[in-house]
């Protein structure tokens, strides 16, 4: 058997809704005080648009494919490491003040 | 089983694992406690990807093949210049400035997808009406994304100071995106057999790549800097949007989930921007807002009853309760670290300290929120403005630091006024209320502010360091007159 992934148009609009779906749930669930990490993170998830480029420029049989694939990986690649760098930086700067009670969040409705 | 069916194999496994961390590491993101295990996790499943891809070249027929080995050399090369630059650039950006990096690093997202359309256009990978059409959206989308998020990035760079607007616009523009599409649609009917002399078909792409960059440059122009959070989520989304449809072309089911997955983010808080201002997304990005055209407002009743820092700092020691609203302005004066060395000194004193947050407070969602964290606010005493508004009316003092639209309750009674309707912040139902102001001009949405006229309210002007220090002192030979 092949490995090779066939997608044909319906189940390429299934994934996008099933994706979609689940994104706005999950993406639901972030509090609004992580709403600058969540875009950079989610900034970064979608530098997976490399894997794509590094696929082009790989099969790049010409000059200007070879060009423009390169550009393809240089800004996926740009767009992966500043995204997880200023992610990275901005998450470890939330500190509790180490005090019992979150109230920010909804904890466990029993220890409530 | 041959050696390029394997390679398939691993790299198929290996980006299902990617698209699964991915959505686990942004899951993870719903508590400050967890999400930065959930970048983590997320970057795991990003370096597996983009090293199995390297399996790609085990899978390499046709004219490329001779290109193989320079091909994978130029692959470490565009990864380690693209990476090591943007690397190194996000070490180093201020956090106030992040709003600019993530449109940067957007846009190179966006960039990177309308490459990708580029290459299987001219190879020719794209066959079929579905997948050409997909393609040619997905490049559109792509490049919108890209030269747009240049432009949000220059204006929040205030490289471009003012909103370019002229008669028309909304027309042009609108000429402009007819233009895209029909040379998309040209393009279309071209590879279903149509002939035309003119013009080659590599020329007709580059043409349909010009048109979509230019329509993002002229959607962005005369957009207000006051609108940037909305505009830099919708690019956001956008490029999610590209990054999906390609995958889509290139068969690759993990760049469609993940791009799909911020597609969907990024509406969302898209959404929410909007809505804490008070405006459709449409409104937006159609009309001018915040522009020269808004004219001053009506006439004020009462009068500005300015007060001093050191006054201000001593009846806050004496407070039970202390709200503060913080806004752009006490990041551009960059005195949140202050602000936190004040607060402090009022804990220190049995005072009840909290943070009210705007949506708004910043330049894209949630960045007030960061800029306290670096300061070292700790995350338990900032909350969102559902969460504080009820408790305005049992706070002693609220303190209004270079916020300004947010907290004007014009909002909520003068129909007239251009901001009415927006949810605010009620500091104007805080017993008192001090506001720390550079000097007695306009808000962002050049708007007066009915709050500084109210009889419970004195104003505080000056530099937000200077008064943040001012207030330090004061306390401070408090302590030292009572020892």
């Amino acid at each position: 058997m092949s490995f090779a992934i066939h997608l044909s148009g319906f189940i390429g609009v299934y994934i996008f809704m099933l994706a979609a779906f689940a994104g706005w749930v999950i993406i639901g669930g972030v509090p609004a005080i992580l709403h600058t990490p969540l875009m950079s993170g989610s900034n970064f998830v979608h530098g997976i648009v490399v894997v794509g480029g590094m696929f082009a420029l790989i099969n790049a049989g010409s000059l200007q494919e070879q060009t423009i694939g390169f550009f393809a990986v240089l800004l996926g690649a740009g767009n992966v490491a500043g995204g997880y760098t200023v992610t990275n930086r901005m998450l470890v700067m939330f500190q509790t003040s180490g005090k019992t009670q979150h109230h920010a969040r909804p904890k466990h409705p029993k220890s409530v | 089983m041959t050696l390029p069916n394997l390679a398939l194999l691993i790299i198929g496994t290996v980006d299902l694992l990617a698209a699964f961390l991915f959505m686990y590491g942004l899951k993870r993101m719903s508590s400050p406690v967890t999400a930065p295990s959930g970048i983590r996790v997320a970057g795991i499943g990003m370096l597996a990807a983009v090293l199995a891809s390297f399996l790609y070249g085990l899978d390499v027929t046709g004219t490329a093949r001779q290109f193989l080995m320079m091909n994978m050399g130029l692959c470490v090369l565009a990864l380690v210049l693209g990476g090591g630059v943007a690397w190194l650039a996000g070490r180093s950006v201020p956090m106030t400035a992040m709003p600019q990096m993530v449109a940067l690093y957007n846009g190179a997202g966006g960039g990177a997808a309308a490459a990708i359309a580029g290459t299987e256009l001219l190879a020719g990978h794209a066959a079929g009406v579905t997948a050409l059409v997909v393609t040619l959206v997905g490049a559109m989308i792509g490049c919108v994304s890209l030269s747009g998020s240049l432009i949000a990035w220059a204006k929040l760079q205030e490289v471009l100071k003012q909103p370019l607007r002229f008669i028309g616009q909304l027309y042009v523009n609108l000429l402009i995106l007819l233009a895209t599409v029909a040379v998309g649609a040209f393009l279309v009917y071209l590879s279903e057999g149509g002939t035309w002399n003119f013009l080659t078909v590599p020329d007709i792409i580059a043409i349909f790549f010009g048109c979509a960059l230019l329509y993002g440059i002229a959607m962005t122009l005369p957009i207000g800097g006051a609108d940037m959070p909305v505009v830099i989520s919708i690019y956001n989304a956008a490029t999610g949007l590209a990054v999906g449809l390609e995958g889509f072309v290139l068969g690759n089911p993990a760049l469609m989930i993940a791009g799909m997955v911020v597609g969907a983010a990024g509406t969302l808080l898209t959404l929410l921007m909007a809505r804490a201002m008070n405006r459709s997304v449409s409104n937006v990005i159609f009309t001018n807002f915040g522009g020269p055209t808004v004219k001053s407002h009506g006439h004020m009743k009462g009068s500005l009853k300015p007060a001093a820092a050191a006054d201000a700092a001593i009846f806050m020691h004496y407070a039970k309760s202390v709200v503060i609203v913080p806004g752009y302005g006490l990041a551009a004066a960059q005195a949140q670290q202050k602000l936190y060395d004040f607060v402090k000194q009022l804990q220190s004193s049995g005072v009840d300290v909290k943070f009210a947050i705007h949506p708004v407070a910043g330049r894209m969602p949630g960045q007030m929120d960061v800029l306290l964290a670096e300061a070292g606010v700790p995350y338990d005493l900032i909350f969102q403005l559902d969460d504080i508004n009820d408790q305005f009316a049992t706070t002693d003092v609220a303190l209004v630091i270079g916020a300004n639209d947010v907290v004007n309750p014009a909002a909520r009674t003068d129909k007239s006024s251009p901001i009415y309707g927006m949810p605010i912040l009620d500091a104007d139902k805080a017993r008192h209320c001090y506001c720390v102001k550079r000097g007695q001009g306009k808000g962002y949405a050049g708007i007066m502010n009915a709050l500084f006229f109210e009889p419970n309210t004195n104003m505080i002007y000056g530099d937000a360091n200077a008064v943040l220090g001012e207030m330090i002192e004061a306390v401070k030979g408090l302590g030292k007159a009572a020892a």
